[in-house]
């Protein structure tokens, strides 16, 4: 790969180790790829997730000297603190999450703690050059958004974002960028818990590829679309995919196949989604929690939450749970949603994710959720599986 | 089980070397272990290295210290990476990996355990690599040597 004199100083570790390390990374993944040189980008989102291989990393490039050169954001791990009041967390496991989230500090990323940074802290534009982790981000910024993202690690971001720079290939070529398979949605889309189904059901379909999505007579909402993003990344890999006309990219299925558009297709029915609905969910029984906001909830599904437990209380036997970012947290306080879910005897908690060890209460507990996502990846022995309403109501009756 | 050491291939030793494609620099050997199907380092057990996932063709076997050879990684960025991550820390993760189709995540995982990784042999690795036979990776020349089990 062709080195600028700057890249080689940096190589040569003229510029810090951290540098160093961060653009050795760079060279390694550009190098597997036949990248011929870096571009440049404008900002990047690192997966931190508060693991020991996270904390190596990020502590490697803070401890060189390394400092982000665009804006860099970050994912969810866990106010201490908070979750300290609350549970018992092993001093191991606080002491990383601690270490995790002070070198990210050190080395200058926007500390968002958030899975879904381009709603607020850390928002590409169309055509933009960024490198973006986060398996349901990278999907949103190259089809909603339409900027420019391959389908990142953490740390390969995170090295981006101390550089200033990625290795020009893959989803950075408009080649790269055509559809491989073409999906025809049968299946009645209500509303943003169909839009989770879906996605699991395109990305179990499909695993690896590019899909063509036709069919969709209305317009998806922002929820809707994160839901897409966030669920077809479970069962596969979907770094991109088109709704012609609805996301940006291509306003047809000609223009998203670049012509060449494939003879198979998959279909979706209302049957297939009600079956991928059927395997998620493992009880349908009495419940201990709620959890929602995976991924983070917006200031809308806020809102939601508080307007269906206006004037209600949540069962005495069910904790309730939703996760959003501190920026939607602060906004949804000064509306009044957070005191509405409050006096419900619901949290509203921030920087946080069910993937996270903060959650180890929950392991033998039975939980209900709006998120295949978090249903797959359960910490927890039961998963009950329903929509934003179904899993409010079901808080306030205790089953 | 010991990997084979050096000085013990003699015999017949019928050696074969291939020209490779270095991703991870570095120089790795070890006894060779073979997947048909993509590996996640996160179902196999980071004290052991011994592969935990059901059904999987490696169900079982030991991937500590072993040159593995397999098709590609899965699973989540996260998961992988850290999956990796702990073999190393326990000193239980293999000594260099030959692979088929390279991704972002695996790169990284490899990048920061520093151990070796290279993709397009000269000829197909499935064909010419066994479980046990000696392989040697020196990313650094872009060369992997193999010593075949059934010359010993």
């Amino acid at each position: 790969m062709y080195l600028t004199k700057e890249e080689e100083r940096m190589c040569n570790g003229e510029l810090g180790k951290g540098m160093q390390e961060a653009i050795n990374l760079l060279i390694a993944i550009g190098d597997a790829y036949d990248a011929e040189k870096m571009i440049p980008i404008s900002r990047a989102h690192a997966a931190s997730s508060g693991q020991e291989g996270d904390l190596y990393f990020v502590e490697l490039l803070a401890d060189g000297g390394a400092r982000c050169r665009v804006p860099t954001s970050t994912n969810p791990v866990y106010d201490i603190p908070f979750f300290h009041r609350l549970f018992e967390i092993l001093k191991y496991e606080a002491d990383v999450a601690r270490r995790v989230m002070e070198a990210y500090k050190r080395v200058g990323a926007i500390l968002s703690w958030s899975c879904i940074p381009y709603m607020a802290e850390n928002i590409p534009l169309y055509g933009e050059t960024v490198a973006f982790s986060e398996s349901s981000a990278t999907p949103y910024v190259n089809s909603v958004i339409g900027a420019r993202t391959n389908r990142e690690a953490a740390q390969s971001a995170l090295a981006a974002g101390v550089i200033g720079k990625t290795p020009e290939y893959g989803l950075h070529f408009k080649e790269n960028r055509k559809g491989t398979h073409l999906v025809k949605v049968e299946a009645t889309l209500k509303d943003e818990f169909d839009y989770t189904l879906l996605g699991y059901y395109v990305g179990k379909q499909i695993g690896y590829g590019i899909p063509v999505l036709t069919g969709i007579s209305k317009q998806p909402n922002t929820e809707e679309l994160i839901n897409f993003c966030a669920m077809s990344n479970v069962p596969g890999a979907i770094s991109m995919f088109y709704m012609p006309r609805f996301t940006v990219e291509a306003s047809t299925v000609e223009e998203a196949f670049q012509g060449d558009i494939p003879e198979d297709k998959i279909s979706v029915t209302d049957h297939d989604l009600k079956q991928v609905y059927g395997e998620l969910q493992t009880t349908s029984g009495k419940i201990d929690f709620v959890m929602l906001g995976c991924p983070h909830y917006t200031l809308k599904q806020v809102e939601e939450v508080a307007g269906l437990l206006q004037g209600k209380k949540i069962h005495d036997g069910v904790s309730f749970w939703v996760c959003t970012s501190a920026t939607t947290k602060t906004l949804a306080e000064k509306t009044g949603y957070v005191d509405v879910i409050e006096m419900a005897g619901g949290h509203v908690v921030v920087d946080t994710c069910i993937d996270e060890p903060c959650w180890a209460v929950y392991t033998d507990k039975v939980g209900m959720t709006d998120s295949p996502k978090c249903a797959y990846y359960r910490r927890f022995k039961e998963v009950r599986l329903g929509r934003l309403e179904d899993c409010v109501e079901t808080a306030v009756k205790g089953k | 089980m010991k990997p084979p050491s050096r000085g013990n291939r003699g015999m017949k030793n019928s050696k074969i070397s291939l020209k490779c494609h270095k991703i991870v620099g570095g120089y790795g050997e070890g006894e060779a272990l073979v997947s048909h199907e993509p590996i996640c380092f996160y179902l196999t057990d980071p004290k052991t290295g011994i592969v935990r996932e059901k059904d999987h063709e490696l169900a079982g076997k030991n991937l500590a210290n072993k040159v593995l050879v397999f098709p590609s990684g899965k699973a989540s960025s996260v998961v992988q990476i850290d999956g990796l991550f702990k073999l190393a820390s326990h000193n239980v993760a293999p000594k260099a990996m030959i692979v088929k189709d390279v991704e972002t995540v695996l790169i990284v995982s490899a990048f920061l355990v520093k151990v070796p990784l290279v993709d397009r042999l000269e000829k197909d690795p499935f064909e010419i690599i066994h479980t046990g036979d000696f392989v040697e990776v020196d990313a650094e020349k872009s060369q992997v040597t193999v010593t075949k089990r059934d010359t010993k």
